[in-house]
């Protein structure tokens, strides 16, 4: 079953899309001719069982993966017209993802790590600083600049892995399972992190969750089964 | 290049990231330049001499062996010969001073004729001029004068292993008249040379008497130099002391190889030092590269291009070499600039700029080979596989 959403104002819009992964001799469908979109500003939640396709679709809107049929189009770009080199300069300007695990480089400091993405624009050091400053400040970690991951808390590891998918001010932010890995009230934090960019900052967000105390922030929550969209969750 | 440096601090801090590990390898690297320094020093030492050989000379010595004497009055013969400029002589002295380890060279010399055949050294007239009026002077190269603190005026006793004096001694004793300098930064400056006069009137040996170790001619043509290596020897065919005559590159040559062929031993130990280096670093690189393709999948994730991965690999890679390289062969430079560490057997013991510069390339070629292989793998990384290895 297909989501029937209004086409007007859709920053992500994913028609047909189906995604097949070959394994060896075997074929496995993990995506079957699906269609979202999600307007600009919505923070949408994407719910399902493991396995159900979720992380598969996100990679899919994120450009990080390419779809065995069908289309993918964030910001009017076509993501499965773009070449690889192409891919990755898009999805430094217009996404910034949030990982399960945090996924920051050990050997940099909080505020080099929220740096990363900077790297890869023009800006000069003092207005990369700039940008760093602020996004830290966003997440509340501006004391915390020069610390290593090692001696950061799970959820400040996951503060900064935000403050690094916001600092270069993508179009999307892409959240996948950015509560998995957290206790009750870290994950609180987090939540309400992402709401405020949403409510405040008119982030547009995709979150894939498991957790529904996690869905329940979100503006609308889609629900995955075997490769199929509902509104409704599986039961 | 200014924008690349933005990403040296996240390729710095990656290399630091297994310090004993990154420390073994640079170390290793830091070795093989240290003796990649010494092997270019030695060569350069054994080898230079054919550099400083000059076009317009030849060496004229017995044909059986260089420890063959040749008659005196060949001079005049040589002199006779078309082609010929002039010629002039030396007798090998084996002198000791004070300890066989402060090896030099002393050689007996016509001064005037010896100072014009080699205007690579460098006498002050003055000086000159007191070493034609002195019978026992000598003048003494500004290397070895400097390592045994002698000064004009000094008295010097020479023990011979060869020669004895008059009064049937082994030791003899040589006023210093003289400093001389080279005209060239290569040119030897640690052989002492005195009065052939002198050297002649006071050896004993009988069989000596009237004897020279060898010739030297300076030819009018160098473009001759063949062919009146040939009149010279033919000159003296069929004689008792037949002479072997060949350029004094072609000589000086022949003495390194008497240890053999120095640049193939030289590049086949490098060879083996730098492919046991190119293994290490390898290895190394290799391991860097997988223990981190979670955290090059988040790079590529957020934006790094497959050519910048693969550029931030090898730069890590050539970091790595280059820093080990530049360290090595600053250390193999200091310690080189120290002067002959033999004591005398090797006076041109020097690291020319030019294996210096060899040398810094090789340190990046390496960073490169061994980079290559890690780079192409991480280029060629999925992204959401890597991310699932997290």
């Amino acid at each position: 079953m297909s989501e029937n959403q209004s086409t007007n104002g859709a920053l992500v819009r994913v028609e047909g899309v189906e995604k097949v992964f070959h394994r060896g001799t075997e074929d496995i469908h993990v995506l079957a001719n699906l269609s979202l979109q999600v307007p600009g500003g919505e923070f949408l939640a994407l719910m399902g069982p493991s396995g159900s396709g979720k992380s598969t679709l996100l990679n899919l809107i994120g450009g990080l993966d390419r779809p065995t049929k069908g289309s993918v189009s964030v910001a009017g770009e076509q993501l499965d017209q773009l070449s690889d080199h192409r891919l990755a300069a898009w999805r430094a300007r217009h996404i910034g993802f949030v990982f399960q695990l945090y996924n920051l480089m050990p050997v940099l400091t909080a505020e080099r790590n929220v740096e990363l993405p900077l790297l890869l624009t023009h800006l000069s050091k003092a207005e990369r600083q700039k940008h760093v400053e602020t996004a830290l400040a966003v997440v509340g970690l501006s004391h915390r600049a020069k610390h290593y991951p090692r001696t950061l808390s799970g959820g400040e590891q996951q503060r900064v892995g935000i403050a690094r998918g916001i600092v270069t001010d993508p179009t999307l932010l892409l959240c996948d399972e950015p509560t998995g890995d957290l206790d009750r009230k870290a994950g609180n934090e987090i939540l309400d992190l992402l709401q405020a960019l949403n409510r405040e900052h008119g982030k547009t967000i995709v979150m894939v969750t498991h957790d529904p105390h996690a869905s329940v922030r979100a503006s609308r929550t889609v629900y995955l089964d075997k490769g199929q969209l509902s509104n409704e969750p599986v039961k | 290049m200014p924008r690349a440096m933005k990403f040296f601090h996240l390729i710095w801090c990656n290399l630091k990231r297994k310090k004993l590990r990154t420390s073994l390898t640079l170390l290793s690297v830091v070795v093989a330049f240290v003796l990649f320094g010494f092997l270019m020093a030695i060569k350069q030492a054994l080898a230079g001499g054919v550099n400083m050989a000059s076009q317009d000379r030849l060496v004229v010595r017995h044909k059986v062996s260089i420890i063959q004497m040749l008659p005196e009055s060949y001079q005049a013969r040589m002199n006779r010969i078309p082609g010929v400029d002039f010629a002039t002589h030396q007798t090998w002295f084996g002198g000791i001073y004070q300890d066989p380890k402060n090896f030099f060279m002393q050689n007996p010399v016509v001064p005037d004729e010896f100072l014009k055949m080699h205007p690579e050294l460098v006498l002050p007239p003055d000086q000159m001029q007191a070493w034609l009026k002195t019978r026992t002077g000598a003048i003494v190269g500004r290397k070895t004068a400097e390592r045994f603190h002698w000064k004009i005026g000094d008295k010097v006793p020479i023990q011979s292993t060869i020669w004895s004096t008059a009064a049937g001694s082994r030791t003899w004793e040589f006023d210093i008249v003289g400093i001389y300098d080279g005209a060239k930064k290569e040119t030897d400056t640690t052989p002492l040379f005195f009065r052939y006069d002198y050297f002649d009137e006071n050896r004993t040996e009988n069989r000596g008497k009237g004897l020279v170790g060898w010739y030297t001619i300076r030819v009018k043509d160098p473009t001759q130099a063949t062919a009146v290596a040939k009149l010279v020897d033919q000159e003296f065919e069929n004689s008792s002391a037949e002479t072997k005559t060949e350029p004094e590159g072609a000589f000086v040559q022949a003495w390194a190889s008497q240890i053999g062929n120095i640049v193939l031993i030289v590049a086949a130990i490098l060879s083996a030092v730098f492919f046991t280096i190119l293994l290490v670093t390898g290895n190394t690189m290799a391991q860097a590269v997988r223990e981190r393709t979670g955290e090059l999948g988040v790079l590529k994730a957020i934006g790094f291009t497959n050519a910048q991965v693969m550029v931030l690999v090898l730069a890590e890679s050539c970091l790595l070499t280059i820093l080990g390289g530049t360290l090595g062969l600053g250390l193999a430079w200091l310690v080189i600039s120290h002067g002959d560490p033999t004591g005398g057997l090797l006076p041109l013991f020097s690291f020319p700029a030019r294996d210096l510069l060899v040398g810094f390339a090789i340190s990046v070629v390496l960073g490169l080979i061994t980079g290559i292989f890690p780079a192409l793998q991480a280029m060629r990384l999925r992204v959401a596989d890597a991310l699932r290895r997290m």
